[in-house]
């Protein structure tokens, strides 16, 4: 295997300069907003607060060096959680275990329907109980290289150190996760590692862990200490004299906007991956929150990394909602193919050729032509980026020409005929194999498979399944400091909602145990450190004028989008705005795409705010308009991840720039002028934010380029 | 395909509903239930009515957030299938639906097909959880082994996603399904069995306190989970219950 081969060393160095000026770049003319940009100055300061020492130490000193709020005094604070999925329910819980007075917000009808609730696959944790050479440095490592070398490693340290102790909390909870017949938890692998660390709980895992959140806030708020309040939208951050010190808050079953007083503000709002409309996430899943605090001055770490999965259902017509994932863990048995001629593949699209038909030398089994050693276990960025090259070469294999096979036909009659010897059938006929190796599969994958067929009416083990990539988790998000910590004094942003720890690509399996870890292990603790000089602050007033004022402004931005009374809805512009940030901010990105996108979603946003149509009324429920104050943020984050995209000129993890390629087409990162976190800052302007840049230190790890030929 | 939809529509708690028709044409096979709707819905808004308010978030038929009786069945005709997994494969050309929500007392209706299912909520606030705190500093998670087949009974169990059908298919609106899911997943493992007692006599309470029936093991509720809770469960629960309530001192 040639993987991980060499550091960036000094031939490679001027490699990477020699591209860099070979690049179509130098021969562009200038670019309108890139110069607009430069009379904005860089930002100047953005300490992420870090601790010294080794890096194994870092967290353990810190700990015990940051301030602590005693007991009686945490109940004289108030804390606000908007969130209750893995990072809200689980930070929620803790803290008033610990003692603070919490008040915990979802939109949907109860806590335990976050989004959290829809993970499939698992939860990485390095227990090392498999023996297989697993440690806390290993999955710190592995998460790093994962990311593509764009996240902080501290953070990342200590998300690996704290991953043992939520497999001891979940199961204390009574999380039922997979067991073996000796009664010990049981592993699976996950792409992008050698070592057995996921745990799970069938293809529920994230219910399951969810549901332990669930019953831990559920046991807070039966004592009082958390006040819960379902059907509730955040609507703005409060700040009074530089710090959060509450919300505002729309009833959404009544309509009624609401003031909540707190101390400190944490926002858990999870990602933003629907700002592409079509996407894995939950139908409500919305950037409002981090979109809210942004504009109130937290700054936006990697708006533009996102991670589109390389298998999900494609898109069946123009009437669909969302996309579905067909779990990573497919990919260990499924062969992805294409036709190698045009011809069949068009044949198969109208339904002229079955698949099963194609013979097997005009099947182009394109993943493991190109990368060898990884063949169909590739990371995900690589294994999206090379169906979309097979699809726009025109060899996709639906009516769209959008999709890719996932086939099971080698798998089904490799596990059958092992089936046969052991079971002892001499000369089995193929049919026989054949309905042996059925077996084992659908023990393996039988709850996805039937989920495939109730979506597409196709039966996966008689026809290969069909794949497309699509958007599914955001590793961008609100920039924190090493306490978790937004650049707002009080306000905290924790799991998918922060930027901290994948860098430009997450690993399957971590974004549960980083929720989890922010919730559970982190945040109750630095918190503290923030807190302690606000015991005697008293109750906050949610009279005074800074609460008036951000009330005001949601009722009269809600009145305004109901005034509109245009003729498109709501979906339509929702709709419009995904398929520019599909086309050209999505799986590949071009300097003039990306210039074109920012021009297009600006002019979409103004006709949104000139001619979107919202029925109903203020106070009532009303979808349509939570729907439409949802889009309008979207509107604008939009064209935020646009700059971002722009800016990095690099190839790195979610994020491809065309430019930046090798001639066979492989990402190319540039370490010299691009490890930094972009952190940005509103300026009132969403395409003309203020870039402030975290030089990215790599201390415990040594930089290398990702190879998977 | 083309289809005439009879849907509830109630404006609020405290005004009566009634039954509105909306015909929907040419409904493609491969449309979710709930896509179906969608489309209706873009419609009205075009039109400058009030859309059709329903829960869903999800659509992958786990967080429990839809509901539905189609045709009076929970979640539709098809089993083991949440509304937002049914497509409309399911019908034919020319099919009239009837879609109303769930009918309970415990679940008011808040709006159009929305109800509010906060009981189940308390429900589980009142004993549905093992009290232990979240610091991590607890036993390794290999400590106790657990016999594969409890962790998976326990499993099944928990894979009850709180949605409600079992309620609302239920003649008696009981909610005992719901309930002896959760009480069956934290018997079966020793994490949980320490409060079983407790738990059990808690929940119970809660639940007759929020309206629900009694159980007459109909068994209706297990026929239409989607999720295939099975009376097992009930079972299980029964046995705790009178367990507690014979032992001394209880
Ligand atoms: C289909 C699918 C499968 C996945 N599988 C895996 C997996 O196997 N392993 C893995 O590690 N990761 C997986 N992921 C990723 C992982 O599930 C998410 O990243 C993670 O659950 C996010 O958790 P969270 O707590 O940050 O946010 P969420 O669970 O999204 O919770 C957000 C919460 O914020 C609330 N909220 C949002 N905005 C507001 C507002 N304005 N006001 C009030 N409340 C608000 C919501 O009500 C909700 O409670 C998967 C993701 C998808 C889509
Ligand atoms: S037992 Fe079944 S029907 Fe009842 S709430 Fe749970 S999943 Fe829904
Ligand atoms: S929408 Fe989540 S279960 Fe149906």
């Amino acid at each position: 295997m040639k993987v991980d081969t060499g550091k960036i060393e000094r031939g490679e160095k001027e490699k990477l300069a020699k591209l860099k000026q070979e690049s179509p770049k130098s021969k562009l003319p200038k670019d309108p907003i890139k110069e607009s940009l430069k009379s904005h100055k860089v930002g100047l300061k953005l300490d992420a607060k870090i601790p010294d020492g080794p890096i194994e130490n870092k967290w353990t000193k810190h700990k015990n060096e940051i301030k602590l709020v005693n007991p009686a005094n945490k109940r004289l604070i108030d804390i606000i959680v908007v969130g209750t999925g893995l990072a809200g329910g689980s930070a929620a819980a803790s803290l008033a275990e610990m003692g603070y007075n919490v008040k915990a917000f979802c939109f949907q009808d109860s806590p335990r329907r976050a989004h959290s609730i829809a993970a499939q696959g698992g939860i990485n944790a390095a227990k090392n109980y498999q023996n297989d050479g697993d440690s806390v440095y290993r999955l710190f490592y592995d998460t790093v290289k994962g990311g593509d070398y764009r996240s902080r490693e501290a953070n990342v340290y200590r998300l690996a150190e704290v991953s043992t102790s939520i497999i001891d909390q979940c199961v204390a909870q009574g999380v039922p996760f997979a067991r073996e017949y000796g009664g010990l938890l049981d592993n699976r692998s996950f792409g992008g590692v050698q070592v057995s660390r996921t745990f799970y709980a069938k293809g529920q895992t994230g219910q399951q862990l969810l549901l332990g959140a669930y019953s831990a806030m559920s046991r807070q708020i039966s004592k009082g200490k958390i006040t819960m309040y379902n059907r509730h939208e955040m609507m703005d951050v409060v700040i009074v004299d530089g710090k959060a010190r509450g919300i505002i808050a729309k009833n959404l079953v009544t309509g009624e906007i609401e003031r909540h007083g707190a101390h400190a503000v944490v926002i858990c709002s999870g990602g933003y991956g629907n700002v592409f409309f079509l996407s894995t996430n939950a139908m409500g899943s919305n950037s409002s929150a981090a979109w809210k605090i942004h504009k109130k001055g937290a700054f936006f770490g990697n708006p533009s990394f996102t991670q589109i999965h390389p298998t999900c259902i494609p898109v069946s017509g123009d009437h669909q909602s969302k996309l579905t994932l067909m779990s990573e863990s497919l990919r260990n048995d499924g062969r992805i193919w294409v036709p190698k001629k045009k011809e069949d593949a068009r044949a198969i699209a109208t339904g002229k050729l079955k698949p099963v038909d194609l013979a097997e030398e005009d099947r182009d089994y394109y993943l493991e032509r190109r990368y060898p050693s990884f063949g169909n276990l590739v990371p995900r960025d690589v294994a999206s980026r090379a169906a979309k090259e097979r699809c726009d070469a025109g060899f996709g294999v639906n009516q769209t020409g959008e999709a890719v096979f996932l086939d099971f036909a080698a798998a089904i009659e490799r596990y059958g005929t092992t089936e046969a010897k052991v079971k002892g059938i001499e000369n089995p006929s193929k049919e026989e194999v054949i309905a042996l190796g059925k077996k084992v599969v659908e023990a393996k994958y039988g709850n996805l498979f039937e989920m495939y067929e109730k979506i597409t009416d196709d039966n996966p083990y008689e026809t290969p399944m069909k794949i497309y990539p699509a958007v599914h988790y955001t590793m961008g998000g609100i920039w924190v400091d090493y306490n978790l910590m937004t650049t707002i004094p009080g306000c905290y942003a924790c799991g998918e909602a922060n930027f901290s720890d994948h860098g430009a690509n997450r690993l399957g399996a971590s974004a549960l145990m980083q929720g989890l870890a922010d919730g559970y292990f982190v945040l109750p603790y630095t918190i503290g450190d923030y807190l302690a000089d606000d015991i005697r602050t008293g109750e906050i007033n949610t009279d005074a004028e800074e609460f008036v004022e951000a009330e005001k402004k949601v009722k009269g931005d809600l009145e305004k989008l109901l005034n509109i009374k245009g003729n498109k809805t709501v979906d339509y512009f929702h709709k419009k705005l995904g398929k520019i940030m599909w086309n050209q901010c999505g799986m590949s990105r071009n300097r003039e795409g990306l210039i074109d996108a920012m021009t297009k979603i600006k002019q979409l946003r103004e006709e949104f705010w000139k001619n979107v149509k919202i029925p109903g009324e203020l106070y009532d429920m009303n979808v349509e308009l939570e729907k439409a104050s949802r889009v309008a943020d979207f509107l604008e984050l939009g064209e935020l991840m646009c700059q971002d995209a722009l800016d990095r000129n690099e190839s790195a993890g979610g994020h491809f720039r065309e430019e930046y390629q090798t001639p066979e087409g492989e990402a190319m990162r540039d370490d010299i002028n691009y490890t930094f976190v972009s952190a940005y800052e509103y300026t009132g302007d969403p395409g003309k934010a203020l870039l402030h840049k975290e030089k990215l230190k790599f201390e415990a790890i040594e930089v290398k380029t990702r190879s998977y030929k | 395909m083309n289809l005439t939809l009879k849907i509830w529509r109630q404006k609020s708690p405290e005004v009566k509903g009634k039954m509105e028709t909306y015909p929907v044409y040419d409904v493609s096979p491969d449309m979710s239930f709930l896509e179906m709707l969608d489309v209706l819905n873009e419609d009205l808004v075009e039109r400058g009515e009030v859309p059709i308010a329903f829960d869903h978030d999800c659509r992958e038929g786990i967080c429990g957030a839809c509901s539905l009786h189609i045709n009076g069945e929970p979640h539709g005709p098809m089993q083991r299938t949440t509304t937002c997994q049914l497509h409309m494969r399911s019908f034919k050309d020319g099919d009239t639906i009837f879609v109303e929500p769930w009918r309970a007392k415990a679940f008011p209706v808040i709006k159009d097909l929305v109800v509010d299912r906060s009981a189940f909520d308390r429900i589980i606030q009142a004993g549905g959880y093992v009290s232990v705190n979240t610091s991590g500093n607890t036993l390794d998670a290999n400590a106790i082994p657990i016999p594969k087949e409890d962790a998976d009974k326990a499993f099944d169990a928990a894979t009850c996603i709180g949605c409600g059908a079992c309620v609302a298919s239920c003649k008696n609106a009981s909610a005992m399904l719901f309930v002896s899911a959760k009480v069956s997943q934290l018997t079966l493992l020793p994490q949980g069995e320490v409060e079983a007692g407790e738990r059990v006599q808690n929940m119970v309470s809660q639940m007759d306190k929020e309206g629900f029936g009694n159980c007459s093991v109909t068994g209706a509720c297990q026929v239409e989970c989607p999720k295939g809770i099975s009376l097992e469960n009930i079972a299980r629960m029964n046995r705790e219950f009178l367990k507690t309530n014979l032992s001394p001192g209880k």
